[in-house]
């Protein structure tokens, strides 16, 4: 081989953060001029490592070479002057301010802003050129749409003279038409020399992209190996420890009546954008409708208002009655009253109260219930007894009802919610992520009761961004595209690829499509299926 | 209302109208880079005893300035150390240190003087004096524009002139340097300074250092411009008004300007009834035109006349995510 | 996870803010060339050494516990009520108006008459601002301080041009009738064969106000209401999510906290001026500021705070009496204890934490029953690693 150093090498980083280990003793090597893929599950520790080699935190042990030298990163400043450029998950904009005032912010020439301003104007016009990165310097940010403000982000490291760029998570929020672009960008990146990290959970994108992957579990580096040699069935070993065996012992489904029926539901955002547009579906009692598509699609706007906390406008029934959509009869406990139980996507935002304890956590939404009151005042004893009740048999690790709901792992909170909303018998359970940041022995448990709670005869609403849980759960799947529903497929009749392909908003799924816009359209749907189309 | 008048009362609207607009700027450069300031008033405050108390032992208006500036940057430090080295509530912290002012003012006066929480009057090179502009005397004498230019423009103290020059030096900082385009980023979005390898910490404690040192000016225009010594409490609500006069302007130096200028104008006419009386021919009680300008912030902050929209991260200790 | 246990949380931290406090005050003293240790004494007997001291310290305190619970129940809900004097003057006002217009046959029910009446002109002056809030995204803080000088604006020009009898200079309204004068602690321990001194104004309003703590205690953690003014304030979107609205809890909130100020108004009008006066509030809307972040917004926390203040006004007038400190000291101890336990606790908690940290580490943490690892409050990234 050359003997070329290294662009960025990791010997030995560690970092804990209290009682948990995040990083242990990691150590990783990426030649210049390739595209580097780091993969795991959520909380494997990836973006841990990337914030360190950013200089966000200081590792507790290890050493970083930079082309064979030495390099204290202590600040981001240190890692801009060490030529590492960074695109983070969440962008970090100022949105009231122009793409050039963007680019600019901490790398002027000088203290007046108007020479900085021109000679960025000039560099953005070659930076186009050499990397077809085109952008309005003038637009705000605020104005422009979400692949476009990546482009900002990854102009902004170039413009730094980037040699090294980290792309966390970058396609979480592209539709698939800009996923397809920014790995068009990436290429071309890595062919002008750069060495680029691209941090994912997605193995479509490693196997797309990268020339050389490392594999996370649990704050440990498990593997790194070329992507040429290896395979996405070895790869997701690597990532879960042990062979994945997402199939969950179901019988088939005997759909009853139709529980909920929505027809033209539609709703428009605080800006004015219609995030639903027009969508119909039927979910029937004893089944589980699942909902696939990239995040924010307007999947989360149809859980919001369904579960009544957004309004919208259309013909939503209940049983045969209708629900309000918007107004005093639209809102979490007119939902919960009339049988839908919800357990949200973002349990730490919405589904719990991080600081009250598990058992007030218990009845969260449900406390206006009688057998949680009696008169005037709350029943505390009863909540308690009915939470330790819950607790043991959702096997809420530690059991105790007065730890607050912070204290728990991910999956013993989503436990907390699914307990709370499952045992109170809705006829519908509108359920979202239900596993996502969950462990591995949570996830099936949490399949389980899904599953069991269907076989009960109850109607299941199923969002989720793994298209590997709704193939396993789900009984019938729509997919969502752009807040439309691009169609629908029976569970046992469908596959990856199928769905993959309406993901990307293509609906005329029995032709054949050219190579390129299939491989392409699939590689960004999020998918998890083999590298062969 | 004839002519003379007119300039009057615009005259000591421009003198009202100087402290608040000193303060205004003030929580401008603070909010603007997100850490709010209801302090102001207590800095505002403090500065003006420091500055009448030294004046009045030294007899120079400038040493009195200097201690001003003194005390209400020390009082900036707490309020910098509290919400953001400590991550504190910046409201309590402003809060606090209104009441340190005012408390400290009264107690050290009675100290220091022993006439019941005041200084001594101050006079000669111990305050500030008004400045003759050249011709002002020649030009007294022409028809219109010689009394506007006698009385209205010229026979201001040097803090009024300095502070009508701070509106477009602010304006300029904010908008056209490297330091405020920085400035006005780590109000909006931290983690965007952060990551683009510029400290958050050393911009917010400039921001809040600039704050302190334009409300020190303020306190010392107060005791040793406006009046002749300091007497307990004497910044009367001016620090609330400017807070007001910010939230009218919307951040932007230009309309604070003209808010603070209108809130003057509010305080001239309130010592004038008569020619309220005159021009509108109604008479306005006092205490109305002393509400006015809270009952139209409370107007503009409820969306009724045009959003306000304050900077986005404004309030919020910085901590660092990914 | 939690780092400190809770004791330390809740009773330590204060303490050590209060110290803290103590500790600076003394420095002033020392600085303005009194002795400290004298002036506490001062303090204590002056305060603490008669039933006429305990009579003042009581009727202090009983005005910084209505003001006090005011800012706390807003607290709970994330909402910052700056405007309790306001809230209080406006209450004046509603004593007065209820006090003067309306024959009343007994104390009783004038007690009963006027409360309701101080409540509900506070609660509409924080309703404003409240719904300014819920319904105009306008800050509750900015307003309600706003609301203070308007509603000085107001009583200023009610007792100038509206309330003063005829011929009076004084901007104040008229004595109230002997028939609405509150029983004082004198009047109502004479008859258990206990002397207390006749001339001091702590009367029954104190009890009023104990019952207001019980209240307010049942109200935040025994009923529907207060856990859902808890939840809103600990998360919004989670509020949201469980159908409370986010509208009708910051004005419930706000209605309850402005009523609580306004009752202050039975304790200091009714109770002691027996008129309304300008400035009859002398700051004690913003006491409770102090008060509720030193009782950490607990209803016995806000007790206990109150009584302290009590203290300080009362020994602080005594020390005006007999020392060259003036009354404004007291001022000073009330903004070191408001920076020390509500802006700079931090500065107090990050090194107990560490010692905490420092003193656990051998022993595996308190609560990890089992092998799981638990998540820190703000390393979401581990979440679910095990």
């Amino acid at each position: 081989m050359t003997d070329t150093a290294p662009a960025i090498e990791l010997k030995g980083i560690s970092k804990a953060f209290g009682p948990v280990q995040a990083n242990k003793d990691i150590s990783i090597r990426v030649m210049p001029g390739t595209i580097h893929g780091i993969i795991g599950e959520n909380g494997a520790g990836k973006s841990t490592l990337m914030s360190i080699l950013y200089g966000f935190y200081k590792a507790d042990a290890g050493e970083i070479f930079i082309s064979g030298k030495k390099t204290d990163i202590p600040d981001s400043q240190a890692a801009i002057a060490a030529g590492i450029g960074m695109v983070f998950q969440h962008f970090k904009l100022v949105e009231n301010f122009t793409v050039l005032e963007n680019i600019i912010l901490g790398a002027e020439d000088g203290r007046l802003l108007k020479p900085s301003l021109s000679k960025a104007r000039k560099s953005l016009i070659s930076l186009a050129e050499d990397y077809g990165l085109n952008v309005d310097p003038d637009a705000l940010i605020q104005d422009i749409g979400v692949g476009m403000q990546q482009r900002v982000e990854i102009l902004k490291a170039l413009y730094r003279q980037a040699d090294i760029l980290i792309l966390d998570e970058p396609t979480g929020v592209l539709t698939p038409a800009e996923a397809d672009q920014l790995f068009r960008i990436l290429g071309r990146l890595r062919s002008e020399g750069k060495t680029i990290i691209l941090i994912t959970h997605k193995l479509r994108e490693i196997m797309e992209i990268t020339d050389t992957v490392s594999v996370m579990r649990r704050g440990k580096m498990t593997a790194t190996v070329k992507t040429a040699e290896t395979s996405p069935p070895e790869l997701a070993e690597l990532m879960v420890g042990r062979k994945v065996l997402l199939r969950v012992n179901k019988k088939p489904a005997t759909p009853g009546d139709v529980i909920l029926d929505v027809k033209g539901l539609r709703v428009v955002d605080g800006k004015g954008v219609e995030r639903l547009r027009g969508i119909d579906l039927q979910v029937c009692a004893g089944e589980v409708l699942g909902l696939a598509g990239v995040a924010g699609n307007g999947q989360s706007e149809l859980l919001e208002v369904l579960g009544g906390y957004a309004d919208g406008t259309g013909n939503v029934t209940l049983n045969g009655t209708p629900l309000d959509l918007s107004g005093k009869k639209s809102d979490g406990q007119s939902r919960r009253a009339r049988g839908v139980a919800h357990v949200p996507e973002d349990r730490q935002r919405e589904g719990l109260i991080m600081d009250f304890q598990a058992w007030e956590n218990n009845v969260f939404g449900y406390h206006h219930d009688d057998r949680f009151n009696s008169g005037l005042l709350m029943d505390h004893a009863a909540i308690r007894a009915d939470a330790e009740d819950k607790m043991a048999r959702f096997d809420v690790r530690p059991p105790d009802p007065t730890l607050a709901a912070k204290n728990f792992s991910g999956g013993n909170q989503q436990k907390i919610v699914l307990a709370r909303e499952i045992e109170r018998n809705p006829d519908l359970l509108l359920i979202g992520q239900p596993t996502r940041g969950v462990d591995i022995g949570a996830i099936e448990f949490i399949h389980e009761q899904i599953i069991a709670l269907r076989d009960q005869g109850k109607a299941i609403l199923l969002v989720s961004v793994e298209l590997e849980e709704i193939l396993a759960l789900s009984d019938r799947i729509a997919v969502m595209f752009d807040g439309q529903i691009m169609g629908e497929r029976a569970a046992d009749q469908t596959d990856e690829k199928e769905l993959g392909l309406l993901m990307a908003g293509i609906t005329d799924t029995e032709n054949e499509h050219s190579v390129a816009e299939v491989e392409a359209n699939l590689a960004r749907a999020g998918g998890d299926a083999s590298k062969e189309v | 209302m004839d002519y003379i008048t007119l300039i009057q009362l615009l005259d000591s609207t421009v003198r009202l109208a100087t402290p608040l607009l000193l303060a205004c700027l003030a929580g401008l450069f603070s909010e603007r880079a997100g850490v709010f300031d209801i302090g102001l008033e207590g800095k505002m405050l403090a500065a003006a005893f420091f500055s009448a108390a030294l004046a009045s032992i030294t007899g120079s208006v400038w040493i009195g300035l200097a201690a001003g500036i003194a005390s209400s940057l020390a009082l900036s430090a707490v309020h910098g150390l509290a919400s953001i080295t400590f991550r504190g509530n910046q409201l309590i912290s402003g809060v606090a240190i209104n009441f340190l002012a005012a408390g400290m003012t009264v107690l050290i006066a009675q100290d220091w003087f022993a006439q019941g929480g005041r200084t001594p009057s101050l006079f000669g090179g111990a305050r500030f004096e008004p400045i003759t502009l050249p011709f002002a005397d020649a030009m007294a004498n022409v028809p219109i524009i010689g009394p506007l230019y006698e009385e209205l423009i010229s026979g201001h103290s040097i803090l009024v002139y300095a502070a009508f020059l701070a509106v477009p030096l602010t304006w300029w900082i904010l908008f056209r340097t490297r330091f405020g385009l920085r400035l006005r980023a780590v109000g909006e979005n931290p983690a965007a300074v952060d990551t683009a390898g510029v400290s958050v910490v050393g911009l917010r404690y400039a921001a809040v250092a600039i704050a302190g040192l334009l409300c020190g000016v303020a306190g010392a225009y107060l005791s040793t411009a406006l009046q002749a010594g300091f007497v307990k409490d004497m910044s009367a609500g001016r620090g609330f008004i400017a807070l007001a006069a910010l939230i009218f302007a919307k951040w932007r130096p230009w309309y604070a300007l003209w808010a603070t200028l209108l809130f003057g104008l509010f305080g001239a006419l309130e010592t004038r009834p008569d020619v309220i009386q005159s021009v509108i021919g109604i008479k306005v009680q006092g205490q109305i035109l002393s509400a006015l300008p809270y009952l139209m912030t409370v107007v503009i902050l409820a969306g009724f006349v045009g959003k306000a929209i304050p900077p986005r991260a404004g309030g919020e200790p910085y901590v660092k995510e990914r | 996870m939690d780092v400190m246990p809770k004791w330390a949380e809740v009773i330590l931290v204060p303490l050590i803010s209060l110290l803290l406090a103590a500790l600076l005050s003394a420095l002033v003293i020392l600085a303005i060339g009194e002795d400290p240790i004298a002036a506490v004494t001062l303090m204590v007997k002056g305060a603490l050494g008669s039933t006429y001291g305990w009579g003042y310290t009581l009727y202090y305190a009983t005005n910084f516990i209505f003001t006090g619970l005011a800012v706390a129940v807003a607290f709970h809900a994330r909402l910052f009520n700056i405007g309790g004097e306001g809230q209080a003057m406006l209450g004046g006002l509603g004593v007065a108006i209820a006090a003067l217009y309306i024959p009343w046959p007994h104390w009783t029910l004038a007690l009963i008459g006027c409360g309701v009446m101080a409540g509900l002109l506070g609660a509409i002056w924080a309703a404003i601002p409240g719904w300014l809030q819920a319904k105009r995204g306008s800050h509750v803080v900015i307003t309600t301080i706003m609301f203070n000088f308007i509603a000085a604006a107001l009583l200023n020009y009610v007792l100038v041009n509206v309330m003063r009898p005829p011929g009076s200079m004084d901007p104040a309204s008229a004595r109230f009738p002997e028939a609405v004068h509150l029983p004082t602690l004198h009047e109502l321990l004479a008859p258990l064969g206990i002397a207390f001194s006749k001339s001091a104004p702590a009367n029954i309003s104190l009890l009023v106000a104990a019952a207001a703590c019980i209240v307010v205690w049942l109200l935040i953690w025994r009923t529907r209401l207060g856990y859902e003014i808890r939840a809103y304030g600990h998360s919004q979107p989670a509020a949201k999510y469980a159908g409370i609205s986010p509208v009708r809890i910051t004005m419930v909130t706000m209605i309850i906290s402005g009523a609580l100020a306004g009752l202050m108004a039975i304790n200091n009008v009714m109770g002691e001026s027996e008129r309304l006066v300008l400035n009859a509030t002398e700051g004690a809307g913003f006491i409770g500021i102090a008060v509720a972040l030193m009782g950490r917004s607990h209803p016995v926390g806000v007790f206990f705070a109150a009584l302290l203040f009590g203290f300080l006004y009362q020994g602080g007038a005594e020390l005006a009496l007999w020392t060259s400190i003036p009354r404004e000291l007291i001022v000073v101890i009330q903004a070191l204890v408001i920076l020390f336990t509500g802006a700079l606790d931090n500065m107090v908690r990050m090194p107990l934490e560490r010692l905490f940290l420092m003193f656990r580490r051998p022993a595996p943490p308190a609560n990890s029953a089992d092998s799981e690892p638990k998540p820190g409050p703000r390393s979401g990234q581990s979440e679910g690693a095990e």
